[in-house]
């Protein structure tokens, strides 16, 4: 049994559709090789001219479309069940942005890891703020691209109690191959506890929540270190080289800075940082948030 | 560019002849054979740094986590070695160099139609690459969002995207004239007597591509075009923060993108099928079931390119009809490999070099063909779509498929082209290293998919280090490979060849090597009871 109720028929396909292919591979090749060793110019010097042969090709058409055919056959059923939600299924709405998940449970909760009951249907709405991503669970055999404004979907059993890779397959940027976290399959019981136990509205101060949801933190980290960009520990009131139209200045990161950074983030580069990686959040970040942001930073300083 | 003397009495095409001499010779002429030597040279250099880069990603995945260089350099390399490869080595590929060189003597004609067209083609071609290469110097920093430029991430990137994206749209204006240029040609130009169905199996591949390359670019030239739109004047086709809808990028990229692919494969399959009948000095098996066969990919090659999209989210009843009619052309592929393997039976087999890796041609394109089986499928697509198994499959269709067969055609015209032979022994064992190299460096890529490995990844998870590291060696393998291959092609002048080194019945066969300005000195005429392919 695999670890999803999916496994099994995807599987299936795959052992029959390479199985055939095996079978020709190796006898196409083999027959191709005994051919130029045995007709060999030095076997056989004088080659033999032959004419069409109009059955021979009727059967080498019918046949490959009956087996191809099979394939699709075995592709579709194991396939067409993946988009038929079961009533009842347990609805958890996956949140992906720039390089991190979220998975928001009944009432607003939210984890960065999956974590589902044993043995009952998941259905997985998926709701992107940026890009397309990709929510991939190769145990699970599954995989739904997460596409802005589309309200795609996906959902599974899980079979077995365990730990899972969920990675992100369609290139969404910078950090797409560490856009990885895991889905944990815990036993109904395990899963109300931890549900229960999972905070609701957070006690974050309100500008790191902002900052979250911004996926800010994706790559200013707020503990120090270095992530793709500068942390934000630390960064209020420090004194930073920066690039401005090509010539480096010295400016103190103030209220005036942290604006013009999250509006025109390519007008003052830190040296020794990349212009274009980070864009605009103009129209993202309201001032009021903005001013949320510049207190919680702040009182890290 | 050696300039030669020959014993015959009309100068070869080597030979300068116009006003200009040394390179302007060159890039003033319109001699179909001098344009598809200029494509070959253009080519040769575009291929070999997209190998260099494609070296430099293998080098950086040797291990997980940082090695040399960090994710945004790793995000513009994978981008910048599939713009080079795809539009600039792998499409105009084989119909450019050999379609250009070989097809118009092939079908008894002195030129293409169009001669002045067909040069503004290659600097088009010239253009377009240089163009697609400025990205990578000017404005915010390399293009970061792979070939397939997928919206919005397109049109939100900094990096400079509008350079790569119209570099390539130039380059599309480059594929749709040659391919006018053909078309023309196949229909007006073939010699008296030789009938569509008696003209020889290259010419007929690249009568299928022609006709792909003239009604499928233009929609990818258009879905570029609003990609820069989009980016310049915030106009909503794709991104949904504009009110646009990113599915429909992906399904005008691959409607015309999809069908590429034969316009990559149609001209490879064209030249083993010239290949193996000279080697087995055999009349080709089934002549009609192949030519028919090219233009049944070519048609429902139009009508599958949703397979890229399974899991895009479109509806239930999309996938499966694009799977079913995926399968479909999986048929006229089978057909063409069955033929060429029944050509050899009874025939007299001549194992040299340009036989040898039209051998290795068919192993891997049934490899590729194959692994697209289970990416045909919707339940093993869904699993290994967007991870290293499409990246395997991928390269055995184009470098096991495309390269290969390319490497057969330089083989089996370069002492057409030149005049001169080559060293057969260092041939063979270039195949060798190219042959194992390309496998231990693709293979277990095939794997590392079915385990789980998405691709485009700068870092991976450690159970994938093992399949990595092969890969590197087998990189490494494959780069000596291609290095003794064109030294021995092209560093050393070899013994002088004659006009018909293989036994070969088509017309480029019966001229001298190289051959004269125009071709013909009589032009040919087929009597009604000739083909292609009369072997005696």
């Amino acid at each position: 049994m695999g670890a999803s109720n999916f496994v099994e028929g995807v599987d299936l396909a795959f052992k029959i559709i390479i199985g055939i292919s095996l079978f020709f591979l190796v006898g196409i090749t083999t027959v191709m090789l005994w051919f130029v060793f045995r007709y060999s110019r030095k076997r056989h010097p004088v080659a033999e001219q032959m004419k069409d042969n109009n059955l021979l090709e009727i059967t080498w058409i019918t046949i490959p479309l009956i087996l191809v055919l099979l394939m699709f056959y075995f592709g579709y059923v194991a396939f067409s069940p993946q988009r038929v939600v079961p009533k009842g299924a347990l609805p958890i709405t996956v949140i992906a942005k720039m390089w991190v998940w979220n998975f928001e449970y009944e009432g607003g909760k939210q984890s960065p890891v999956l974590v589902v009951p044993l043995k009952k249907a998941i259905l997985l709405n998926l709701h992107s703020e940026d890009v397309i991503h990709s929510l991939y669970i190769p145990a699970f055999r599954i995989k739904e691209d997460v596409v802005p404004g589309k309200n795609n979907y996906m959902w599974f059993i899980p079979e077995q109690l365990g730990e899972y890779d969920i990675l992100c397959t369609v290139y969404c940027g910078l950090r797409h191959s560490y856009m990885e976290t895991k889905a944990k399959v815990v036993t109904e019981a395990e899963y109300q506890a931890w549900l229960s136990a999972l905070p609701g509205k957070s006690n974050d101060p309100e500008g790191l929540v902002i900052l979250r949801k911004n996926a800010c933190t994706g790559c200013h980290s707020i503990d120090g270190t270095k992530i793709v960009s500068t942390s934000f520990r630390g960064l209020y009131g420090k004194t930073e080289k920066v690039m401005t139209n090509g010539s480096e200045r010295s400016v103190t990161v103030d209220d005036v800075y942290i604006k013009s950074s999250v509006y025109e983030p390519d007008k003052d580069v830190v040296v020794g940082f990349q212009k274009g990686i980070m864009q605009t959040y103009k129209g993202k970040v309201s001032d009021d948030d903005l001013a949320k942001i510049i207190d919680y930073l702040k009182s890290i300083k | 560019m050696t300039e030669e003397k020959t014993h015959h009495p009309e100068p070869s095409y080597l030979v300068n002849t116009g006003k200009y001499k040394g390179l302007m010779s060159w890039l003033t002429s319109t001699d179909h054979k001098r344009i598809g030597i200029m494509y070959m040279y253009a080519m040769m250099v575009f291929f070999i740094v997209g190998v260099l880069l494609g070296e430099i990603m293998r080098l950086e995945l040797f291990r997980p986590g940082q090695q040399f260089y960090g994710p945004q350099t790793y995000n513009g390399l994978f981008t910048i070695h599939g713009i080079i490869m795809i539009f600039t080595v792998v499409i105009p590929g084989l119909a450019a160099v050999f379609g250009n060189f070989s097809m118009p003597i092939m079908i008894g004609a002195k030129d293409v139609a169009f001669p002045r067209l067909n040069l503004f083609s290659f600097y088009l071609y010239i253009l377009g690459a240089g163009i697609a290469l400025t990205s990578q110097f000017l404005g915010n920093g390399p293009p970061d969002t792979g070939w397939t430029f997928y919206a919005p991430y397109s049109i939100q990137t900094h990096t400079n995207v509008v350079a790569a994206v119209f570099g390539a749209f130039v380059l599309g204006f480059s594929s749709i004239l040659t391919g006018l240029n053909f078309i023309v040609t196949m229909h007006r130009m073939r010699a008296p007597g030789m009938t569509f169905f008696k003209m020889p199996l290259f010419p007929w591949s690249l009568y299928a591509t022609a006709w792909i390359q003239v009604l499928a670019t233009p929609i990818v030239g258009i879905t570029l075009l609003m990609v820069v739109a989009e980016r310049w004047f915030r106009i909503g086709f794709f991104d949904p923060s504009l009110g646009g809808d990113p599915v429909l990028y992906q399904h005008l990229f691959w409607i015309y993108s999809h069908p590429a692919v034969y316009i990559m494969i149609l001209p490879a399959m064209g030249v083993i099928t010239e290949i193996i009948p000279t080697f087995a000095q055999r009349k080709v098996f089934g002549y009609k079931a192949i030519a028919v066969s090219s233009l049944a990919i070519a048609l429902v090659g139009y009508f599958v390119w949703a397979h890229h999209m399974y899991t895009s989210g479109m509806s239930p009843t999309a996938r499966w009809i694009f799977s079913l009619l995926t399968f479909l052309v999986a048929v006229p592929s089978a057909i063409k490999v069955f033929n060429w393997v029944t050509t050899m039976y009874r025939g007299s087999i001549d194992l040299k070099p340009p036989f040898l890796f039209a051998l290795g041609f068919i192993f891997l394109f049934m490899i590729g063909g194959m692994t697209g089986l289970t990416l045909g499928a919707l339940a093993t697509n869904v699993h290994v779509h967007d991870t290293a198994y499409v990246v395997a499959h991928f390269h055995y269709i184009v470098f096991g498929g495309v390269g290969f067969a390319f490497f057969a055609a330089i083989h089996y015209w370069y002492p057409k082209m030149f005049g001169r032979m080559y060293n057969f022994k260092r041939a063979n064992w270039a195949f060798g290293f190219l042959f194992i190299g390309f496998n231990l460096l693709y293979f277990p890529q095939f794997i590392i998919g079915i385990q789980g490995m998405p691709r485009r990844y700068f870092d991976y998870l450690p159970q994938f280090t093992l399949g990595m590291q092969l890969s590197f060696f087998g990189g490494i393998l494959l780069l000596i490979g291609i290095i003794l291959m064109l030294t021995n092609l092209f560093s050393k002048k070899g013994a002088k060849a004659p006009d018909n080194p293989w036994g070969g019945r088509t017309y480029e066969w019966t001229i001298p090597s190289p051959p004269p300005l125009e071709n013909f000195e009589v032009m040919p005429v087929m009597g009604p009871d000739e083909t292609p392919y009369d072997y005696k």
